[in-house]
C-alpha cells in the first residue's frame, strides 16, 4: 500500500463498473448516513478525499452527523455470561430469590459462585491494576495524564500536576481470551437445557 | 538427520498431553528457548479456546447431540469426535461415549489393542474405537494445532520426539510409534517420561546442574502422573573430564496416579455425606471429586486449615436450595491420602496384592496396593545392584545394603506441587537411607511439574544434534523367548521350559544384538508363537543365555511374538530353522527378526497385542 501509485484518481472505470457504482451508491445513501452526508458533500463540489480527513482541518460540511456513539457486538458480553454461567452458575444464583434461605446456606453457594468467577477471570482475563502504589499512597499526576486511566475526585481544582492520596489502584484487563466461535453458533443460548435419558 | 527448524517434545499422557518446542536455530548452547504451544480446542460446542495441555479424552457424539458446524475447529471442519476439554466435559455426563486412559488400555495385555474395544461399556450403537486409533487422533490433533500455528514449518518437516513410560513395553512402544505414523508423523523419537522430566530440569537450570550434581550421585526420578507412576534411576559419572548421565534402571508399569487419589477422597466423603442421609447421584459425585481436588489442594498446600468446605451444587438451576454443604477436613486427607497413598513405611516394605473395590474399574490392570511408597521401596530393593558393574561405582552402595541407595530426587507430575507429599516421599526415602547409616538425599528442585515432560522432549531433540548433555543407557530390560529345553519327554508332564537371551540389557538406539548359536525351527505358512518375557534386573546375559529357573520377580511374561514364514520357496509344513536376531531402532523400538541359518531372508517377527497371552504355545 505504501508503494502503491499516488495518482488519486485511476483510469476512469468503465460504464459496467459505474451501473455496479451507481447501485452500490444507492443501497450505500439509503442506509448509511455518514456516507450520504459525504455524497452531498461531493455533489457539492467541496470533495475531499473519500476516507476519513485525518490532518486538514476540513471546514465544517454542512449538518455534522450526530457524535458517534458505538454499539458493540454482543456475542462477546453473551459469551462471558454463559462462561459465568458454566463456571460460577452465576445466572442460577442471581436469578434465585434469597428469601427463606439462611446465611451459611447463602455463603455456601457464594463460595462456588466465588470459585467459579475467579476461574472465569483467571483463565480469560489477564487484569492487572492501573497504578502499582499501594493504596492510600501520595501519588502526583503530571500534565497531560490519561483521564481514562486515572479518575479525579474530590476538590478537583487548578492545574496539573496533580498530588492526591490513591483511593483504588484501579483495574486493566491487559489482555482478554474469550474463546472463538463457531460460524452459526448462537450465543444468545446461555446454557443449554439439560435433559437425562 | 534432517533441516528441520524446530526440535518439537509431545508428551502424550494419559490424562493430558502437551507439545513444547524450541527453535533449533535460534537457541544459543545453554539457553535454549523453549516453548509450549498453546492447543486450539473445542471447550464448549461451537467454542474454541487455545490451552496449554490437550485433556486425553475422546468423545464419540450421538448424531443429534450437537448442532451442526458446533465441532468445528480451526484446520478442519466436523470430524464427528471431539478430542480435549470438551470431550472430558461431555464425558463427565456422557461416560458411556467416553474413552479416556487411551494409554493404558494401550499397554493392556488382556485386550486387543488394535480392535474397536472402547469405551469398554458403550451400548453397541456406539461406533467404538481402538487404544491406537485413541492414541492416533490425539496425536493428529497436536500436528493439527501446529501446523495450523506455523504454516512456514509443516510438522512432517520437524525433529519430533514423544515420551512414553519408561516402564512400556516393546509392544507398546511399538503401538505408540504406530499411532504416531497413522496421525502422519515423521520419522520420530520415543523418549522415556522420567528422563524426559531429567532432562527439563537440566534445562531449566540454565547449565546450573553441573554444580547440583557431582559424580558418584544417583538421581531418583519419581513421576505420579495423573494415572501412572513411573520410576527411574539415573548415574551420575565422570569421564573425560565432563559429566554423564546414566540411565541404570527404571521400575515396572504402576496404574496409579492423581486422579485415584481424587476419587479415594470423594468416596471418603460420600461416605461420610451417607451417613449423614444424604446420598449422591453419579453426577453428583464427578461435581464432588472435583471440589474435593480443589480442597485437597488447598488442605496439602500448607494452608494450615483444619478444614476445607466442600459445597456441591445442585443440577437444577435452584443453585442456593439445592447445593450440598460438607467439609473436608485436615485429619481426613491425612488418612486418605498421605497415610493411603504415601505411608511412611520401612525400607522392606512390599505392596500387597489384593483386589481393591475403589480402584477397580472399567477392567484396567490398576495397581492392587494404592502406596506409592512401597512400590518405591519394591523398585529400590529389586534394583539394589543396578550400578555393580558402572563404571566408578565399585563400592559406592555400602556392602549389604537392603536398596539402592540414591543421593539424590527429583519429582515429576502434578501430584507433588503438594509440598506435604514431596516432603513424605522424601522423609520416607531419607529415613530408609537413615537406617543403612547412609546420608539423606538431596531434593533437585526447580521443576515445571505439568510441562517437564513435553519441555524435556523438545530439549532432547537439540540434545540429539549434539547440544547439551545426553542421558545414556539403552534398553533398561533384557529381553528372552521360552524354549523347550531338549529334555526326554515324561508322560503327564509338560516339558520344561528355558529361556533364551535374544536382545541384552542396556542396547542403544540404532544396534543390532548378535545372533544367538541356538536355532528354533519356524513352520512354514502358520504362525509359530513363543512366550516373550522381560528382566529388568539381569544385566549381565548375554545374547544366547539360556536360563533354567527365574524367580518371578526377575522376568516379566510381556505378550507372546509371533512369527509367519510364508510359502514362497517351501512347502506348506516344513520346519524351517531359523535364529531371531534382534535390534534397537533410531526410534527407540525393539525390532524382532526371524533370519533362516541357510539364505540371506528376514522375517518380521511381531508381538501378539491380541490380548491372547494364554493362548500362546511355547
Amino acid at each position: 500500500m505504501a508503494d502503491s501509485p499516488s495518482t488519486p484518481h485511476g483510469p476512469p472505470p468503465s460504464f459496467f463498473q459505474r451501473l455496479g457504482m451507481a447501485f452500490g451508491a444507492f443501497s450505500a445513501v439509503l442506509g448509511d448516513a455518514g456516507f450520504a452526508a459525504r455524497f452531498a458533500a461531493l455533489r457539492r463540489g467541496t470533495a475531499a478525499p473519500p476516507s476519513a480527513p485525518v490532518a486538514a482541518p476540513v471546514p465544517a460540511p454542512a449538518p455534522a452527523a450526530a457524535p458517534a456513539l458505538k454499539t458493540l457486538d454482543s456475542s462477546a458480553a453473551l459469551q462471558l455470561l454463559a462462561l459465568l454461567q458454566r463456571e460460577a452458575r452465576l445466572i442460577d444464583f442471581t436469578r434465585e430469590s434469597l428469601a427463606g434461605y439462611d446465611d451459611a446456606q447463602i455463603g455456601a453457594a457464594a463460595r462456588l459462585v466465588h470459585e467459579g468467577c475467579a476461574k472465569v477471570l483467571r483463565e480469560h482475563f489477564d487484569i492487572v491494576p492501573v497504578r502499582s502504589e499501594a493504596e492510600g499512597s501520595r501519588v502526583t499526576l503530571p500534565a497531560g495524564f490519561d483521564a481514562a486511566l486515572v479518575r479525579l475526585t474530590g476538590n478537583v481544582t487548578g492545574s496539573a500536576p496533580f498530588t492526591g492520596s490513591l483511593a483504588h489502584r484501579g483495574w486493566r484487563a491487559a489482555e482478554v481470551k474469550l474463546p472463538r466461535l463457531a460460524e452459526g453458533h448462537d450465543a444468545r443460548v446461555l446454557a443449554p437445557a439439560e435433559v437425562e435419558l | 538427520m534432517t533441516a528441520a527448524r524446530y526440535a518439537i517434545g509431545i508428551d502424550l499422557g494419559t490424562t493430558h498431553s502437551a507439545l513444547s518446542h524450541v527453535d533449533l536455530a535460534a537457541s544459543d548452547d545453554d539457553r535454549p528457548v523453549l516453548q509450549v504451544l498453546p492447543i486450539p480446542q473445542l471447550t464448549a460446542p461451537g467454542a474454541v479456546e487455545n490451552l496449554p495441555l490437550l485433556p486425553s479424552f475422546l468423545y464419540l457424539p450421538h448424531a443429534d447431540e450437537l448442532a451442526p458446524g458446533e465441532l468445528t475447529l480451526p484446520w478442519a471442519e466436523e470430524r464427528g469426535h471431539v478430542v480435549g476439554e470438551l470431550a472430558r466435559r461431555r464425558g463427565a455426563t456422557t461416560p458411556i461415549r467416553l474413552v479416556s486412559s487411551a494409554k493404558s488400555w494401550l499397554c493392556h495385555s488382556g485386550i486387543d489393542r488394535r480392535a474397536a474395544v472402547l469405551p469398554p461399556d458403550a451400548p453397541p450403537e456406539v461406533a467404538r474405537v481402538s487404544p491406537l486409533e485413541a492414541s492416533t487422533r490425539y496425536l493428529q490433533h497436536l500436528r493439527d494445532a501446529w501446523d495450523a500455528a506455523h504454516p512456514d514449518a509443516p510438522f512432517a518437516e520437524q525433529d519430533v520426539t514423544v515420551t512414553i513410560p519408561a516402564s512400556f513395553d516393546p509392544a507398546a512402544r511399538e503401538l505408540t510409534l504406530e499411532a504416531a505414523q497413522a496421525a502422519g508423523y515423521p520419522a520420530l523419537t520415543l523418549l522415556e517420561e522420567p528422563q524426559s522430566a531429567l532432562y527439563s530440569w537440566i534445562e531449566a537450570s540454565g547449565g546450573g546442574w553441573r554444580k547440583q550434581v557431582r559424580p558418584g550421585d544417583v538421581i531418583l526420578v519419581v513421576d505420579v502422573g495423573g494415572g501412572t507412576s513411573d520410576f527411574s534411576l539415573i548415574a551420575v559419572l565422570e569421564r573425560e573430564g565432563s559429566l554423564e548421565l546414566h540411565r541404570v534402571a527404571v521400575g515396572e508399569h504402576i496404574l496409579l496416579g492423581g486422579d485415584n487419589m481424587d476419587l479415594a477422597l470423594a468416596h471418603t466423603v460420600a461416605r461420610k455425606l451417607a451417613a449423614n442421609g444424604t446420598n449422591l447421584d453419579a453426577w453428583q459425585l464427578r461435581a464432588l471429586t472435583h471440589a474435593c481436588r480443589g480442597a485437597k489442594e488447598r488442605l496439602l498446600g500448607g494452608s494450615g486449615a483444619p478444614a476445607e468446605p466442600i459445597v456441591v451444587p445442585s443440577r437444577g438451576s435452584k443453585l442456593i436450595g439445592g447445593a450440598i454443604r460438607t467439609e473436608l477436613t485436615h485429619d481426613e486427607v491425612a488418612a486418605v491420602i498421605l497415610e493411603g497413598f504415601f505411608p511412611a513405611v520401612a525400607a522392606d516394605a512390599r505392596p500387597v496384592s489384593r483386589v481393591r473395590a475403589g480402584l477397580a474399574q472399567l477392567g484396567l490392570p490398576y495397581a492392587q496396593d494404592a502406596a506409592v511408597t512401597r512400590h518405591l521401596a519394591a523398585f529400590l530393593g529389586r534394583q539394589q545392584d543396578a550400578l555393580r558393574t558402572l563404571e566408578g561405582f565399585a563400592g559406592r552402595q555400602p556392602e549389604g545394603a537392603g536398596f539402592l541407595h540414591p543421593t539424590a530426587l527429583l519429582f515429576n507430575g502434578g501430584v507433588f506441587k503438594s509440598p506435604l507429599l514431596a516432603e513424605r516421599t522424601l522423609a520416607t526415602l531419607n529415613a530408609w537411607l537413615a537406617a543403612e547409616g547412609a546420608g539423606p538425599a538431596r531434593l533437585l528442585a526447580g521443576a515445571d511439574l505439568d510441562l517437564a515432560v513435553a519441555r524435556g522432549a523438545a530439549y532432547y531433540g537439540r540434545v540429539r544434534r549434539g547440544r547439551g548433555v545426553r542421558i545414556r543407557g539403552g534398553t533398561a530390560f533384557a529381553y528372552y523367548i521360552a524354549v523347550e529345553s531338549a529334555m526326554p519327554a515324561v508322560p503327564g508332564l509338560e516339558p520344561p521350559v528355558q529361556a533364551l537371551c535374544i536382545a541384552p540389557f542396556g542396547m542403544e538406539e540404532g544396534t543390532d544384538a548378535p545372533l544367538p548359536a541356538l536355532e528354533l525351527g519356524l513352520v512354514v505358512g502358520e504362525p509359530v508363537h513363543f512366550r516373550f518375557f522381560a528382566s529388568s534386573v539381569r544385566r549381565q546375559d548375554a545374547v544366547g543365555t539360556l536360563l533354567d529357573s527365574w524367580s518371578p520377580d526377575e522376568l516379566q511374561e510381556l505378550d507372546a511374538i509371533s512369527a509367519t514364514l510364508p510359502p514362497e520357496g517351501r512347502s506348506p509344513g516344513d520346519l524351517v530353522p531359523v535364529r531371531l536376531h534382534a535390534r534397537v531402532t533410531e526410534a527407540g523400538t525393539l525390532e524382532l527378526e526371524a533370519l533362516p541359518v541357510s539364505g540371506g531372508e528376514r522375517w518380521k517377527v511381531e508381538f501378539d497385542v491380541r490380548g491372547e497371552r494364554e493362548a500362546a504355545s511355547a
